[in-house]
């Protein structure tokens, strides 16, 4: 099964505290493939797609962030009108609901991560779509 | 001793002290002659009531040393504590003093279990605070080994305990949580240690706070009270049945009053601890405002000690808050967050007035363990635990949640209130 461990990070909302986890992941050459940020008036949930995530979780641990790993699926498709479309219609002929996802776009393609209901559904509905199911390596 | 036995001995020692204080104390003197009282008049512990209030208040009026009620020559220690406000308060002992205090806190530590075979380590601040060197020496009149550890450095504190084996802890209630965290950081629990009976006192601490302390450390918990300008730790204390603290009557005479109105409460109701001390010699009080809130508990304790009991302090009456015109203690706050396993014990209070309405903000830190990556759920637990605030305290408060780590912490006093309200 092709799912992608994302790294979640509780944060407050209080200046410079993303550029803190930025931070202590770059001094440990970690990169940030992908994030996005959910916030409500005084937390926020960080979620990211890093290089090594193993290493990352004890470097931010070692920080006293509160961190905790999530199944994703990333997929990549192509960067053109309506192919999003046709992948969420298909979950959602087959009940997959979407808990949160996002995106970024790139020349001809478009990267998305995903955070279904139901993982293994997913990968089965989307292994018939146009598009590709990524591996960690690949992004 | 029976009741009626102690009651004549506290008469007696009464009539003594009153003596005392009217030919060595200007102070007390004027405030009897302002009431028309003579030593004579004070003949049995009943006419207590009587005489004139202290407060901190007169203390620091009576800086330095004003309230002393024997020639500095016959001092032999001063300790301090902190004042809020102005002059820090000044204690001064006489060596007989000291005597009786290693006396009553030696008798805490036999309460708890504690014996010569016992190593103590004493994790309150030595110097003018009366913590340290009053467990101190509490410990050595007993004849157990006292592992002078003093606050600040914990690493050596954790690797002395694990080393040695000391058996024995006393501290405040915030550091031995304090200490708890910092082995679990280390990697090591409580079974690496052989920790066995804790002391803690000098800031009021909770039920769940106890239990949480022992759970973590593995030992007994025991409250100690004291307080400097009565004496320091060993005041009172609690016996193996944990079901209120059994005060040394026979050197401290106990009473509750309306703080409001100054009337003598009976037995049973709530109400401002006033402390009186009965055979001090170096600075003597009559009648001191505590302002702990508590209850004095009628009848013999099954341990089978027939010394006068009080409750759980409840609060301050100087740090209860008042917001939206209810009383609010920070330990009730304390008491929720215990509740909710997904919290460390670790709370800020902060109290505003915004558009002439006061509001509560309580700031609290997440486990790491329990947080989650659903937004729900971790709504959820906010919304949670401001539904037990609001039943509990009978005002709304605002939850925010804290990272690990992230709220400031003391390693002595707790300081967990912040008031912004300006009050005209």
């Amino acid at each position: 099964m092709e799912t992608i461990k994302q790294l979640s990070v509780f944060l407050e909302n209080k200046g410079g505290r993303i550029n803190d986890v930025a931070k202590a992941l770059g001094r440990q050459g970690i990169n940030m493939h992908a994030f996005s940020m959910a916030e409500t008036t005084d937390f926020g949930i960080l979620r990211l797609i890093v290089s090594d995530v193993d290493k990352a979780v004890d470097v931010l641990r070692a920080e006293n962030f509160a961190v905790v790993l999530t199944d994703v699926v990333c997929i990549s498709c192509p960067n053109v009108a309506g192919a999003l479309s046709g992948i969420l219609e298909r979950l959602a002929a087959h009940q997959v609901f979407i808990e949160y996802m996002y995106a970024f776009a790139q020349g001809e393609k478009a990267h998305i991560v995903i955070r279904p209901s139901d993982l293994g559904e997913c990968l089965k509905w989307l292994s018939e779509e146009d598009c590709d199911i990524l591996e960690g390596r690949q992004l | 001793m029976s009741r009626d036995e102690l009651r004549d001995l506290q008469g007696k020692r009464l009539h003594k002290l009153v003596d005392l204080v009217y030919h060595n104390t200007p102070f007390y003197r004027h405030k009897m002659q302002e009431l028309d009282l003579l030593p004579a008049d004070i003949r049995t512990i009943d006419d207590i009531v009587k005489l004139p209030f202290t407060t901190k208040a007169d203390l620091r009026d009576n800086y330095p040393v004003g309230l002393l009620a024997t020639p500095m020559s016959e001092i032999v220690r001063i300790h301090a504590s902190s004042g809020t406000t102005g002059n820090p308060t000044i204690v001064g002992y006489t060596y007989r003093d000291l005597e009786i205090w290693k006396e009553v806190t030696a008798r805490a530590l036999t309460a708890y279990g504690v014996t010569r075979g016992d190593i103590v380590s004493v994790g309150y601040g030595y110097g003018l605070f009366t913590g340290g060197l009053g467990a101190h020496y509490g410990v050595e009149h007993l004849g157990a080994t006292v592992l002078p550890t003093s606050t600040g450095n914990t690493e050596k504190h954790i690797r002395l305990l694990r080393d040695l084996g000391v058996t024995g802890l006393a501290c405040t209630p915030s550091y031995a949580l304090y200490l708890a965290e910092a082995l679990h950081k280390q990697g090591l629990s409580a079974d690496d240690l052989k920790l066995r009976i804790g002391a803690f006192g000098a800031e009021p601490w909770t039920e769940n706070m106890r239990r949480e302390i022992e759970e973590r450390l593995g030992i007994q918990a025991y409250n100690i009270y004291g307080l400097s300008e009565i004496m320091g730790p060993g005041v009172a204390y609690e016996c193996g049945c944990k079901d209120g603290s059994h005060i040394a009557e026979d050197h401290f005479y106990p009473e509750v009053i309306n703080p409001e109105t100054g009337e003598v409460l009976p037995l049973g109701q709530e109400g401002e601890l006033v402390l009186t001390t009965l055979t001090k010699t170096g600075m003597p009080l009559l009648r001191y405002r505590t302002k702990d809130l508590t209850t004095l508990m009628p009848g013999t304790c099954a341990c089978g000690r027939t010394s006068i009991r009080f409750t759980r302090i409840l609060g301050r009456s100087d740090d209860m808050l008042i917001i939206r015109g209810i009383n609010v203690f920070p330990s009730q706050v304390e008491s929720v967050i215990l509740e909710m396993p997904e919290f460390a014990p670790r709370y800020m209070l902060v109290v505003d007035r915004k558009n002439n309405l006061d509001t509560l903000e309580v700031q609290v830190e997440l486990r790491p363990d329990c947080f989650s990556d659903d937004m729900g759920g971790m709504l959820d637990l906010r919304r949670k635990l401001g539904e037990r605030l609001k039943s509990v305290l009978s005002i709304s408060a605002e939850v925010k949640l804290a990272e690990p780590n992230s709220l400031p912490r003391s390693e002595g006093k707790s300081t967990r209130v912040i008031d912004k309200r300006v009050l005209a």
